[in-house]
């Protein structure tokens, strides 16, 4: 993965537009963080493989970037993106790592079903 | 410690084995006991995918698996049953599927000792589902049969509330395979073992004796025994 280039970024969004697609989308503190620090209010969400088709997206710039993508009914948006690739199946990966290389966000979109 | 007849170790994730369990599992192989490793997920929902990135979230499973198996190797385990489920989904699966998944696994093996975490006091989700899953599996198998079970707990309060673990034993002999196999899970323990050697410098004896001199577990017992 690469640091987002807003440009190039909303590029391969805009590819997936219209069409019907996979969407992983994941936000996490880790399983350890109320372990460390008893304090820590420890929440996230996780879905995989739903299917759904946006009419746009687009990609805010900032540090680091928001993702927002607009659906017939409603929104997917991932906030905390700082890294992307398109793999070699043609998946859009886009994660936001901290400053220690942590994954705390992560928002994919594949026209095929990502693995179990 | 005395030598097993077989050794069944049952963990969620690539590494859990290596942290927890490495010393007496290349002691027992070394003596020439049957060991299997019943790894329930490849880790892949691991945090860690370095800055610059090393992997992606879709990548990990692939490096985590190799990194498994040459950890396996590392220790000496000759039997590595990769179970299939994702990283941090355990605990949503089907109870009894969980349990069947582990009797079919006791069934075949025959263990004398199994060691998993020890339920309610092993921190992530998915250890604590699979310890309860083994716990459980133990539990149905008839008396005659049932091996030895050991657990691994490591929540702040486990010593408060458990007390001290009642097996300690002592793998010094073993602390080369165990480093090695700490070492072969590079993409979860890079950081640490980089700590760890850094540490070790200027105060290495509680390094030493946390991690590579002694291996704890509390045996877990059952109503009937």
């Amino acid at each position: 993965m690469e640091i987002v280039k807003i440009d190039a970024l909303q590029k391969e969004l805009n590819a997936f537009a219209g069409k019907e697609v996979f969407i992983h989308l994941e936000t996490t503190n880790g399983s350890y963080a109320a372990h460390y620090d008893t304090n820590f209010f420890n929440a996230g969400a996780f879905i995989r493989n739903v299917k759904l088709v946006y009419e746009h997206a687009k990609v805010i710039e900032d540090t680091p970037n928001r993702v927002g993508l607009k659906l017939p009914h409603g929104w997917v948006y991932a906030q905390g993106i700082t890294h992307y690739e398109v793999d070699v199946e043609g998946r859009l990966l886009m994660a936001g790592l901290d400053h220690s290389g942590k994954l705390a966000v992560a928002l994919q979109i594949s026209e095929t079903p990502f693995s179990y | 410690m005395e030598k097993e007849r077989q050794l069944l170790i049952v963990y969620p994730h690539p590494d859990d084995e290596s942290f927890s369990v490495a010393g007496v599992a290349a002691m027992q192989a070394d003596m020439g006991v049957p060991v299997t490793y019943a790894c329930l997920t490849l880790g892949e929902m691991g945090r860690n995918l370095g800055n610059p990135p090393f992997a992606t979230r879709e990548s990990l499973p692939h490096i985590r698996k190799k990194e498994l198996i040459a950890a396996c190797e590392a220790i000496g385990i000759q039997d590595l049953r990769m179970m299939g489920l994702r990283d941090k989904t355990v605990e949503f699966e089907d109870d009894e599927k969980m349990i069947a998944m582990m009797r079919q696994l006791i069934d075949e093996l025959n263990p004398s000792l199994v060691v998993t975490f020890l339920p309610n006091y092993c921190v992530h989700p998915d250890h604590e589902a699979t310890a309860r899953a083994v716990k459980e599996a133990v539990r149905r198998t008839p008396k005659p049969q049932r091996p030895t079970l050991y657990g691994v707990g490591f929540a702040n309060n486990t010593v408060e509330e458990m007390g001290e673990p009642d097996v300690i034993i002592d793998i010094s002999a073993y602390r080369e395979h165990k480093y090695n196999a700490l070492k072969a899970h590079a993409s979860q323990t890079g950081w640490m073992l980089q700590e760890l050697e850094n540490r070790e410098d200027s105060h290495g004896e509680t390094t030493e004796d946390a991690w590579f001199s002694t291996e704890k577990f509390y045996t877990i017992t059952f109503d009937d025994e």
